[in-house]
């Protein structure tokens, strides 16, 4: 059996992050395990730009944001164990991983950072109806295939959901020569960042058709089409408003789920509305001595707030293995109150804080000159105006700790006011 | 010249094939797609049934039952995945609960073993999660659940191992009557045959009619499906069937061999024999029939859907017996459900009918009915899973995260004797791919790894069937820019 | 007179812009702050864009190597630029900032490699 202060599981932004800011805090014994061949996760396979802008006050994209991570891994020393798959997590921190140098491997942690990351929501996950043939992919699986292996997934393109992902991918292909016909979304509103929308549909001339989505695909060996068609308010195809597009590959940027399979098998606490672990002010899971950060928690949009609130989880696992986490003392639960989807964290000890708290959350609507209201067991303790306000967009508030003095057992609430766009 | 050439490898043409290979003969396996079980047996419900629909005196009735007694130790000489879990059939109200009396009463003529009827407290201590409105229910305990593709991939394998040929993309163009026997006019080229066996599933009356007279007709009749991650498992025990007098029947919610969760099908007559599109309106209704069996199926773990066509004969029952019009020529047709269950009993009876026909068959002393066991690395035991590392690295690299499969099982299965060479057939015999990422992550793996093995490029590799491709080809290589459009004209109407 | 309807890509608001070119001077509305005013301004002068693509690479253990312009260059030259940069073969190693290409089309933006490999 192998023996580590902390293990990092995944070696994506999140792993890369929390690892060095353990070893920053005081940790040495430090373990980052990836399944994959190298580290940065899914970073590499994002060669665009717009990385770093908050971390590092460049533009950067997603290889050159992964090695100024994996430079720094490098130079603390950090031990990594690559092409090695974690396959059970147990309560008391026991890891059981397999690769082919090593072979089967127990691996005891006095802390575990889970960072796994998340993936993507398939044709079955929304229940697409028609023929299934080759040439229907989720975005990011074709993005790996153009971007890392050389490899095209065809030439004539159509994109249904505009997440970010599919959103640089509809340019991405239109550089490699296929042609776009169209980015469909079920949703009144995209679901990616507006610069995506200009830089990768607009410039391209690329159409955005709202409130769509397929209703058939066609073709038996080979995609051939799909039918397009026009939704209610309530997201139900309206009869009549079919359109057939034809295609030789049809792109899936539906969504994004966190893999949580291992911290389910170690009995943490999930919450339903981020499809992530509980966690508390330190990142720390409802399974005492095991950390969870970045999108394994809950689905970001910018990498840059993934590094920092790993960062969160890298140094309380430190804190955490030289005992000086503390566990008991006053405590709050937040909870989403309306317009609000979820709130990270769940839980807040506020003794472990410092000065402030950082809540990341997203709205369910598009909303403009709202504001964000946030109480303490239903008294407004503070208001955030927002001019613009939309789910695709994590909202992220700092609070000042004094407001959550002397708050035990309490509620701690974010709402929305203001009228709906 | 063959002795004899089944045409068709799926379930009933593997099972026969196997079942001949025990005898000194010269056996061809024939498929028009590229990969076994490609057609009815890789899409249905993976039932045992244990043989009470059927009517009395029937083919069905016969080769159900018969079939049923055959598949403990068919599955275990195979390595096959089948569990005994039991059937239930539930009654809502007194009138459906006299008609699982005659159900019980059929199952009793057709020789069923081990059925009960049990009342709602029974039902719910076996089921928990079904509806409250449940009064009673219909319970035979040989009822199960198979992997049906992995059966006739098990049975090919072994059938190949025991000296049948398999030729796969031998699509069979004309039937021939010759002074020995037939020539069977195939998109391969000629094959000469003394005896031929027609399991051509939804093709079967096509294959029939190019040499006999058109006897029967084949329906191709869709079923669709859900199916629900694993994490939705224990929401059923049973396989679970509503009383065929509702409106509903046939729709039932059952565990499969994988822990999945399957709910469906529906039924409907279609002209289109390769109609495998799934549709909202089905799909729907699929919900609102399984509803009565269970309020809360968790729809939103759905991890697919899909359809299959079953081989619904004009004449209502088996067609299995040597043709009138055609000596030498034996049909195996019709075989709608309970064909997976009856299989292993018609393969048996064909094998008699061959035997009238060839005159009495030499077993051969060579024969083996076992097949070498598949590596299930997930269910080994640690010390087994350090073990197969130590003897084969590759156990040691996970290519599918979902359901933990290695890149030892998928080199196996695609260097078995009728292995994979495609993405579905390296799915449908080590499952990578049929998790809820479906694909996602270990798509591109499971591709490379094909590509590699088979000596071939990347872009050469299938998803399933004869075109399917799943890359179009390399990027641009370098010195080639040619095929960039000017970009401003690309232009796409708004 | 030139005009052109935008959304503004400088911070998530996404004001939808009106920029108006009358003679000499450029003119923007919409926009909610001096940043926006900027970014019309630019758009309809001089739009450029910083273009990401990925180039044959041999010896490595992957066949591409992402790069990127390392500045922004003018929208109506990406088309010649993604050609350029299509002919490109590199052996590895390449370090991350590597100039892959000089100079692009004449733009004065070199192309660099956006990864060690």
């Amino acid at each position: 059996m192998l023996n580590y202060d902390i293990v990092v599981i995944g070696g994506g932004p999140a792993g890369l992050a929390a690892a060095i800011e353990a070893k920053k805090s005081g940790i040495d014994s430090i373990l980052v395990i990836d399944r994959d061949r190298e580290l940065g996760g899914i970073l590499q396979q994002c060669i665009h730009n717009g990385f770093g802008l908050h971390e590092f006050k460049e533009e950067l994209t997603g290889p050159e944001y992964a090695e100024r991570f994996i430079e720094q891994l490098k130079e603390l020393d950090i031990e990594c164990k690559l092409d090695t798959m974690v396959i059970d997590i147990t309560q008391d921190r026991l890891i059981h991983a397999i690769n082919t140098e090593d072979g089967y491997m127990t691996i005891q942690a006095k802390a575990i950072v889970l960072a796994m990351g998340c993936r993507e929501r398939t044709r079955g996950a929304i229940a697409i109806p028609g023929s299934r043939p080759a040439g229907i992919f989720t975005a990011g699986t074709a993005q790996r295939y153009i971007n890392m292996e050389g490899y095209m997934v065809g030439k004539k393109v159509f994109i249904l959901g505009s997440g970010d992902i599919g959103l640089i991918m509809a340019r991405r292909l239109i550089l490699e020569g296929a042609e776009v016909s169209a980015v469909a979304e079920v949703m009144p509103y995209s679901g990616g960042l507006t610069r995506n929308i200009v830089q990768c549909l607009e410039d391209f001339n690329i159409p955005l058709l709202l409130s769509h989505t397929i209703v058939d695909i066609k073709g038996k060996d080979k995609i051939e089409g799909v039918v397009l068609s026009k939704v209610d308010s309530h997201r139900k195809p309206i009869a009549g408003t079919e359109k057939y597009f034809e295609c030789d590959t049809l792109l899936l940027s539906v969504g994004l789920i966190p893999e949580n399979e291992l911290s389910k098998s170690a009995g943490i606490e999930m919450d339903p509305a981020t499809n992530g672990p509980i966690v508390n002010e330190s990142m720390e899971t409802t399974v005492e001595g095991i950390f969870a950060c970045g999108n394994v928690v809950h689905v970001h949009d910018l990498v840059d707030y993934v590094s920092q609130e790993s960062r969160r989880a890298g140094s309380n696992a430190a804190k955490y293995v030289k005992d000086m986490l503390i566990r008991n003392g006053s405590t709050l639960q937040a909870r989403p109150g309306d317009g609000v989807g979820y709130i990270v964290p769940q839980i807040i000890r506020t003794d472990n804080l410092e000065k402030n708290l950082d809540l990341f959350m997203r709205v369910k609507n598009v909303y403009s000159h709202g504001k964000l209201v946030i109480r303490v067991d239903g008294v407004p303790v503070r208001e955030i105006k927002k001019k613009h306000m939309a789910p695709g967009e994590m909202e992220r508030i700092k609070l000042d700790l004094e407001l959550l003095k002397d708050k035990n057992d309490s509620i701690l609430s974010v709402e929305v006011e203001k009228e709906v766009v | 010249m063959y002795d004899i050439v089944i045409i068709g490898a799926g379930i009933i043409g593997t099972f026969i094939a196997r079942e001949l290979s025990r005898y000194k003969l010269n056996i061809a396996l024939i498929d028009k797609e590229n990969d076994v079980a490609n057609g009815t047996t890789k899409a249905n419900s993976a039932i045992v049934h244990a043989g009470f629909d059927a009517k009395p005196g029937s083919k069905m009735a016969r080769f159900n039952v018969e079939g049923n007694a055959m598949f403990d130790k068919i599955c275990n000489d195979l390595d096959v995945e089948f569990n005994r879990i039991g059937s239930l059939v539930i009654g809502f109200s007194e009138e459906e609960m006299k008609e699982l009396q005659k159900l019980y009463q059929r199952g009793l003529e057709n020789h069923v073993p081990d059925m009960e009827i049990i009342d709602k407290k029974r039902v719910k201590e076996l089921e928990p999660n079904i509806s409250d409105n449940v009064v009673g229910a219909l319970y035979a305990a040989t009822g199960g659940i198979v992997g049906p593709w992995e059966m006739a991939i098990a049975l090919a394998e072994n059938a190949i191992e025991n000296g049948v040929e398999l030729l796969l993309n031998h699509e069979v163009k004309d039937i021939q009557k010759t002074q020995k026997g037939y020539e069977l006019l195939t998109s391969e080229g000629p094959m000469q045959a003394k005896c031929i066996i027609n399991c051509a599933g939804v093709y079967a009356d096509h294959i029939n009619n190019m040499i006999a007279k058109p006897t029967f007709k084949i329906n191709p009749r869709r079923g669709q499906y859900f199916v629900l991650d694993r994490d939705a498992r224990n929401i059923v025990n049973t396989v679970v069937f509503q009383c065929p007098t509702k409106l509903g029947k046939g729709i039932l919610v059952t565990p499969t061999v994988h822990g999945n969760i399957l709910v469906g099908p529906d039924a409907e007559d279609l002209d289109d024999r390769e109609n495998l599109s799934t549709t909202a309106d089905r799909l729907e209704y699929i919900k609102e029939i399984a509803k009565l069996t269970m309020e809360k199926i968790p729809y939103h773990m759905t991890i697919t859907t899909f359809a299959g066509l079953r081989a619904e004969p004009s004449t209502g029952d088996f067609i299995i017996e040597e043709s009138k019009d055609a000596k030498g020529f034996i049909n195996v047709a019709g075989i709608k459900s309970p064909g997976l269950t009856s299989s292993p009993a018609i393969a048996q009876y064909v094998v008699g009918l061959v035997g009238k026909i060839l005159g009495n068959l030499e077993e051969k002393a060579e024969f083996n009915p076992t097949r070498r066991k598949l590596i299930r690395f997930d269910q080994l035991s640690q010390e087994e899973k350090e073990e197969t590392i130590k003897r084969d690295s590759r156990f040691g690299r996970i290519i599918c995260r979902c359901e933990h499969i290695t890149e030892g099982e998928i080199v196996d299965i695609i260097k078995r004797k009728a292995g994979a060479t495609t993405v579905d057939g390296v799915k449908r015999r080590a499952r990578p791919g049929t998790g809820r990422c479906q694909g996602g992550f270990c798509g591109p793996r499971v591709v490379e790894i094909l590509a590699r093995e088979l000596g071939k490029d990347m872009a050469e590799i299938l998803k399933d069937g004869r075109n399917s491709n799943v890359l179009t080809e390399k990027t641009h290589k370098g010195s080639d820019g040619s095929d960039v459009k000017e970009w401003a004209a690309v232009s796409i109407e708004k | 007179m030139e005009r052109k309807n935008m959304i503004c890509i400088v911070c998530p608001i996404g004001c939808h812009l009106e920029v108006e070119r009358i003679d000499e001077k450029v003119i923007v509305t919409g926009n909610q702050c001096n940043r926006g005013q900027a970014y019309g301004i630019k758009e309809l002068t001089n739009p450029t864009r910083v273009l990401t693509s990925t180039v044959k690479v041999n010896n490595a253990h992957l066949s591409r190597l992402p790069i990127k312009t390392k500045g922004g260059v003018p929208k109506h030259k990406i088309s010649q630029c993604i050609k350029e940069i299509n002919s490109v073969e590199l052996n590895a190693p390449v370090k991350l900032g590597q100039v892959v290409i000089k100079n692009i089309q004449g733009t004065g933006v070199d192309v660099i490699a956006s990864r060690s490999i």
